[in-house]
């Protein structure tokens, strides 16, 4: 399935640019291959194990991942996945 | 609402109803709704770039009593985004200076300042005196001591955050709705994500959020439209894009959902604060130093030593010392051909972290004459070269 990820820029310098397509079968598979070709950002997006981080949130379409199974999550062509970090600034 | 004070709605002045005309012609808000504001309590957590354009629009709405807490000092840095305190403001409390602020704003508001920080002993008796609590600090812990404080209390907490272009905002910890543990159970690692002194922030940007935070507790007040509750807005301003997604009550939520926190914790200990700093002491001692003082005695007499600057392109670009060479600390294990082992180096950066990591990472790749250069060169320009400028 190809589905669309959207990096906050923070993250986006790290790939080439804030929007990036991707492929696989889950959110976890979509996740490792643009792990998998940008290797600086994969450890800000999910933890050594390959697990989310309890600060980093994805969301798939406009839901949030963790309550339809979290990276075993099913994705579809054209889906979009919009990762969303704790930031602090005020 | 809430209020613990006034519960018998005020009356207007002449010269108020003549004021806020222009909301009592909103039939959204009218005499009710005016009366309503003027009632209401309202605690900003922080005065700094969320708390600004929130204490003036809250202000001059009316909101009848605003709670301020701050114990930090107007700084010129400041003045970039923090749009509350002007420059005869440097070197003042931002408490004094909002206060004379809003006062000349409005001299209706009644201000209450509390300088201090919101800790795990006085945050449930600061916020539980006022109707509704905006977010507008700087650092996790006291998000999440926050975040707790208005679940336990029921109190709205309106939240706003923002980094270098982007912003998020939503309403946490009303009746039913998710709270900021329900979006980020933990916080990152201390270090991690970067600070908006340490990664910059748009000054504009504040502004943004900070007023959708403010149209956000209006609403709350006035108990119109709907709010961010359940949902959390991402603010894109280079893209200018805005974006709601859903956000869901978690029902393993220690907070708002299973309840497992009855009482505020160490939010330091919780944000790993304390740990990271012990580390960054024990790291920094490790490191051989030099101080500024020192290290322009050794350029005078002429010795012959490299000074390798790992701070980025556009820092260089704002100040730097003679003779230095340009390493940014991402590209130092590149550059590392490049050096010289035998010879000594003194390594520098704005404040003397990152270049303490270069150090470690230099004697680890066998460097053995490497010193760090004590407070970098901020402090370079306070005890050596005051024409080099601070930022």
């Amino acid at each position: 399935m190809a589905v669309t990820l959207f990096l906050p820029t923070v993250l986006a310098r790290l790939a080439d640019g804030g929007t990036l397509r991707s492929e696989g079968g889950t959110v976890g598979e979509v996740v490792a291959n643009v792990a998998e070709r940008f290797p600086q950002l994969a450890p800000r997006l999910r933890d050594e194990n390959g697990d989310p981080y309890a600060f980093v949130t994805f969301y798939l379409n406009d839901e949030d991942i963790r309550f339809s199974g979290s990276f075993a999550a099913q994705v579809k062509d054209g889906d979009e996945l919009t990762i969303v970090p704790a930031i602090a600034g005020g | 609402m809430t209020s613990t004070t006034s519960t018998v709605a005020p009356e207007l002045s002449n010269e108020e109803i003549f004021r806020y005309s222009r909301h009592l012609i909103l039939p959204e808000v009218g005499l009710e709704g005016q009366k309503k504001l003027k009632r209401a309590r309202v605690l900003l957590v922080g005065v700094g770039g969320l708390g600004s354009p929130a204490a003036l629009y809250l202000a001059a709405a009316g909101v009848g009593t605003l709670g301020l807490v701050d114990f930090d000092v107007v700084d010129a840095t400041n003045l970039q985004r923090q749009v509350l305190h002007g420059t005869s403001a440097i070197g003042k409390r931002k408490l004094d200076s909002a206060r004379e602020r809003i006062e000349d704003l409005n001299p209706n508001v009644h201000v209450e300042a509390h300088e201090t920080s919101l800790t795990s002993r006085n945050a449930l008796e600061i916020i539980g005196t006022y109707d509704i609590v905006i977010d507008g600090t700087d650092n996790f812990q006291t998000r999440y001591l926050v975040n707790d404080a208005c679940v336990l209390l029921g109190k709205p907490n309106v939240y706003g955050s923002i980094y270098r272009f982007e912003g998020q905002a939503s309403v946490f910890a009303t009746k039913d709705a998710p709270c900021y543990r329900c979006l980020f159970r933990e916080p990152p690692p201390p270090g991690l994500v970067p600070s908006c002194a340490e990664g910059g922030v748009l000054g504009v940007l504040p502004g943004i959020i900070g007023t959708i935070q403010t149209t956000e507790a209006l609403k709350i007040i006035l108990g119109i439209g709907e709010t961010l509750e359940g949902r959390l807005l991402l603010v894109d301003a280079l893209r200018m894009k805005f974006r709601t997604l859903n956000l869901r009550k978690d029902p393993t939520c220690p907070a708002c959902g299973t309840h497992e926190i009855t009482e505020l914790i160490d939010y330091e200990e919780f944000c790993g604060v304390r740990q990271a700093a012990a580390a960054d002491a024990a790291a920094a001692s490790a490191v051989p130093e030099i101080t500024p003082t020192q290290l322009a005695a050794r350029i005078s007499r002429g010795e012959d030593f490299d000074l390798i600057d790992v701070r980025e392109p556009h820092e260089w670009e704002i100040a730097r010392i003679p003779g230095a060479r340009l390493i940014p600390l991402a590209t130092l294990v590149e550059a590392l051909p490049t050096l010289d082992s035998a010879r000594e180096i003194v390594v520098h950066c704005k404040g003397g972290g990152r270049s303490a990591r270069a150090v470690q990472q230099l004697q680890a790749s066998g460097f053995r004459k490497v010193w760090n250069l004590a407070g970098g060169i901020t402090r370079w320009s306070d005890d050596v070269d005051p024409s080099t400028p601070k930022y």
